[in-house]
């Protein structure tokens, strides 16, 4: 039996590893700011508005909405060659952040931007479970 | 007044210069750039060793550029190998020479991604989206566009108009990568890269490299040719989206409208004075988005706009008559700054813009600028 090769992973930090606990949980986080409150995505290690360090992993509902997307034709890692052509997808959270993820369950032809979108859970391992999100029609 | 807009006028560019641009494995990013070097001291008569500050970009290291050009200068910067330079590279030296820091700057930018086979994704520029395949700076701008065509309507054969009209000005440019002319048609038959964009959406890869050659209006005045003034500049960051690289949600409108009122309002011009526009043009898209941002047309209407030849030279506003980045040459906005400076001197042979008083640059990327040039 032929071993796929590995697509890349995420690199885990002091500060993204929340997140990634958190999906393997099945739960999409975004980062929040213990003084400000101020919700944001990708981590950071102070609060972009504030500045405070005080920044924990907070669940969210998981829905958003579809606001672009793209098919890939090009495989810029060999991993991902045998998915072309491939959707990615710009969803911004009804929490506000903005996050970049694939589109799953859908063709391209019924794909309308503005679109409502909720979060599903991809298992790739026991390590790791990507966010990717599906048209909630 | 913004403090700033004392700069007008104040500072020129006296001497350009560049490489052929193509596929060139046996030399490096030195080689090149001490060529373009050389070509730059030449076409303004300086002598050599008068240069005192020195910028360079996308080369490796400050200090082996110097030795290689045996220059000890007082005013040195290195800068990174962003496509989004060129402007702030400009922009920085006027304001080093204005106050002193160096009387001569000379600013090098080599790039060898072709022969280094450089994909611009992927392993070479690790991100934090890498895990969902989203990568290259390519597919932030089809993401952009496709939320463009959404929102305004914008078709991909208007967006063809943008490779189609620079393809033409690269035929008349002996110096460009690209000699074939396209259609609208061949645009739509290209094949996909990151759909909804196709090959002639994306520029080129080629090496070569480009050398400027800055000076005060004083100094200028003792040099070879007829300097052209730096008489309007424009700055605005987008850092709040960084970690999806290349991409704003509103398309840098207000970004490029604060640019667009900081160089019009500093040169005392306005779009409508325009002959010439060099438009930073990686992807097609982002022309688009800079004719809105600078208000050549209202945000939404640029696909209608650049229809029926508007950005060909003949057209209502000549756009990147070197060919630009999708068909001259990937030189990251450098030798679209060397093409204002030729177009004001007059030295564009078939593809002069005829009394070409008034050229603007600029950039809409997450550091937008801009740059308006007039005669000296």
């Amino acid at each position: 039996m032929q071993t796929a090769i590995a697509k890349p992973r995420p690199k885990i930090d002091n500060v993204n590893r929340g997140f990634w606990d958190n999906a393997r949980a099945q739960k999409l986080s975004v980062q929040k700011c213990g003084a400000c409150e101020d919700v944001h995505f990708p981590g950071s290690p102070v609060c972009p508005r504030c500045l405070s360090e005080k920044q924990s992993w907070v669940e969210v509902s998981g829905r958003g909405k579809l606001l672009s997307w793209v098919r890939f034709h090009r495989a810029y890692w060999d991993s991902f060659r045998a998915d072309l052509p491939y959707l990615v997808c710009l969803v911004g959270l009804e929490e506000g952040p903005l996050l970049v993820s694939n589109l799953v369950g859908v063709e391209p032809d019924d794909i309308v931007i503005g679109a409502g979108v909720e979060a599903v859970f991809e298992k790739v391992d026991d390590e790791l479970t990507l966010p990717k999100f599906r048209i909630s029609g | 007044m913004n403090e700033f807009h004392k700069l007008k006028d104040r500072i020129a560019i006296v001497g350009v210069g560049n490489t052929p641009y193509g596929n060139f494995p046996d030399t490096d990013d030195y080689g090149l750039g001490a060529r373009a070097f050389r070509n730059a001291v030449e076409d303004c008569g300086i002598e050599k060793d008068k240069v005192d500050g020195l910028l360079v970009c996308r080369v490796p290291h400050y200090a082996r550029m110097g030795e290689i050009i045996g220059l000890n200068p007082r005013w040195t910067i290195q800068m990174p190998p962003h496509g989004r330079m060129s402007g702030m590279a400009i922009i920085e030296a006027a304001a080093a020479l204005d106050a002193g820091l160096c009387d001569y700057a000379a600013l090098i930018y080599a790039n060898i991604g072709r022969s280094r086979r450089v994909n611009y994704g992927g392993e070479e520029s690790p991100g934090v989206w890498d895990p969902w395949g989203f990568t290259s700076p390519g597919a932030a701008h089809a993401m952009m566009f496709q939320r463009h065509r959404a929102l305004y309507g914008t078709t991909t054969r208007q967006l063809a108009e943008v490779s189609v009209a620079f393809r033409h000005h690269a035929c008349l440019n002996p110096a460009a990568v690209m000699k074939q002319p396209i259609t609208i048609d061949d645009h739509e038959a290209a094949r996909p890269i990151t759909e909804p964009l196709r090959l002639l959406d994306y520029c080129l890869i080629n090496d070569g490299a480009v050398c400027i050659i800055m000076t005060t209006k004083e100094r200028a005045r003792d040099l070879k040719k007829k300097p052209v003034m730096i008489s309007g500049i424009g700055a605005r960051e987008a850092f709040t989206t960084g970690s999806i690289g290349n991409f704003d949600l509103n398309f840098w409108h207000d970004e490029m409208q604060d640019v667009a009122a900081q160089a019009y309002g500093m040169a005392g011009v306005g779009p409508s004075d325009v002959d010439a526009l060099m438009c930073y043009d990686n992807f097609s898209p982002t022309v688009l988005f800079s004719l809105e941002g600078l208000g050549f047309c209202k945000q939404g209407e640029a696909g209608s706009f650049v229809e029926g030849g508007t950005l060909k030279l003949g057209g209502k506003l000549p756009t990147n008559t070197d060919g630009g980045h999708l068909s001259n040459s990937y030189m990251q906005g450098w030798a679209l700054n060397v093409e204002a400076v030729r177009q004001i001197r007059g030295e564009c042979e078939d593809r002069q813009v005829p009394n070409a008083q008034v050229v603007q640059y600029c950039g809409a990327t997450p550091c937008s600028r801009s740059i308006i040039y007039t005669p000296g």
